[in-house]
């Protein structure tokens, strides 16, 4: 939390994580990631990350590059722990996985990403019909059934973080965060569930210039801002 | 069925299913053809559970909507919002699925039961795709439309009781693939209303249907064959 956000690298930022931190990075399939930040990071030596994310990415990105987005954490095998929705974008990481190198937990991506926000706006659990007579009633994030007014839900743990990487399209000075397109996915949740947050700012703005009713992300959720480097 | 019409020919059914104004999510693959085979006068507002309301036509690299850094698909390919349609951050996305505010959702699986339940994400000890989006649209959505191949490499997918770990129990509304038209009706079973007419007559084709499918099919006293041919499917 912070009201002076401050301005770093990628190099930087990446420099900020520590061995064995839990990290959320916002994206979808990549879309919507911190790529440079990500990058940096997949050039420290840094490991056992424990990562909440949707998705385990894809091997190329739009551009053909490889490994794209956290791919490359994976893929370095810099990654222990893996809390996400979906595996099968990325067949390395199904690999990985069925080898036992990747300890994958795997929930419905609509319970993810409120159990990300129930851990981001002090909520005790999730309620949620989604995932009953199913295995995610034997995960470890689910705490077991409830029963309202004769239906049936699973209630599920909420979700916290040392650190959330999101992308911003837009971030002010004081780290106001406009979000673009479906770039937006679960990013306003990670930077409430996660104790520092850094935002890669595609573009970064002066204040006003997000009109405060489009601000997403509030300005005192954000620790520290990374300006791409274009 | 010749191999190169058979989504096609599945597609076009299923988009027989979707009423105008209905919200609808498609899967990824198969799913998706459905919107060129729309009848006319149907207009529908495609979901995207990451958070499009209103996804539009797919863009190509030198489009001015082409950009797939910021805009994708549930399936993570480049994509669009259509005119009127909105983004949404993945909680309200899905809040608005649980919340019954998506009409139908179009997806495929391995396996559909009798019961209406369904497995898509996970064979144990082999391959683990994840559930994604998966159980939370079949729990939100009013109609959950399984449009799949009748079979997996000859077996059958149609069972009395799926076998591998499910992604949503007694859900499944309507099952359409090349051979025939299946509503699942809770507590009578899988009802065969149309089959493909290449397979034969009536008689012919309920045969082949059932000797391709475990689940026992209740023949639909109004069975009828489905429509229209291969040539005017657009491949």
């Amino acid at each position: 939390m912070s009201l002076n956000p401050k301005f770093i690298t990628a190099e930087e930022a990446a420099a900020l994580i520590e061995d064995g931190s839990s990290v959320m990075l916002s994206g979808f399939v990549g879309c919507g990631s911190a790529l440079q930040v990500i990058d940096a990071l997949s050039k420290t030596d840094v490991k056992g990350l424990r990562l909440i994310m949707n998705d385990s990415s894809k091997l190329n990105g739009p551009d053909g590059d490889e490994y794209y987005s956290w791919a490359k954490l994976i893929h370095n095998g810099q990654v222990d722990g893996y809390l996400g929705s979906h595996l099968g974008t990325n067949p390395e990481a199904q690999k990985m996985q069925a080898a036992g190198e990747l300890n994958v937990d795997l929930v419905p991506q609509g319970s993810l990403a409120e159990m990300i926000r129930a851990g981001g706006y002090g909520l005790g659990c999730v309620v949620t019909p989604t995932g009953v007579d199913t295995l995610v009633e034997d995960s470890p994030f689910c705490l077991g059934r409830l029963e309202v007014e004769g239906k049936t839900y699973l209630m599920m743990k909420p979700v916290t973080a040392d650190w959330a990487i999101v992308k911003g399209a837009k971030v002010d000075k004081l780290g106001n965060v406009w979000y673009k397109g479906t770039g937006r996915n679960f990013a306003p949740y990670m930077a409430a569930a996660a104790k520092h947050v850094i935002v890669e700012a595609v573009e970064v703005v002066e204040v006003g210039e997000i009109l405060p009713e489009d601000v997403v992300t509030p300005g005192i959720l954000v620790d520290y801002i990374v300006e791409v480097k274009k | 069925m010749d191999k190169k019409y058979i989504k096609d020919y599945i597609a076009r059914r299923v988009a027989q299913e979707l009423k105008d104004g209905y919200v609808v999510n498609l899967g990824v693959g198969l799913p998706t053809l459905c919107t060129k085979y729309l009848p006319e006068g149907v207009k529908i507002c495609i979901d995207a559970e990451l958070g499009i309301v209103g996804q539009g036509a797919t863009p190509y690299p030198g489009d001015d909507n082409y950009d797939p850094l910021n805009v994708v698909d549930a399936g993570g390919s480049p994509a669009s919002v259509a005119y009127g349609g909105s983004f949404t951050d993945s909680a309200t996305n899905f809040g608005l699925i649980r919340g019954g505010h998506v009409d139908a959702v179009v997806l495929g699986c391995m396996e559909v039961d009798e019961e209406g339940n369904l497995a898509n994400w996970i064979i144990p000890g082999k391959s683990m795709a994840g559930m994604g989006g998966a159980m939370d649209l079949c729990n939100g959505a009013k109609e959950v439309i399984i449009a799949m191949a009748h079979t997996a490499k000859g077996n059958a997918k149609i069972l009395k009781k799926c076998k591998l770990p499910l992604t949503a129990y007694h859900c499944v509304t309507d099952i359409i693939t090349e051979m025939g038209v299946m509503k699942v009706v809770p507590g009578t079973g899988i009802v065969l209303k149309e089959y493909n007419p290449e397979l034969g007559n009536a008689e012919e084709a309920v045969a082949a249907i059932q000797a391709v499918t475990e689940a026992t099919l209740i023949v639909d006293p109004a069975l009828k064959p489905m429509e229209g041919d291969l040539e005017s499917l657009n491949v």
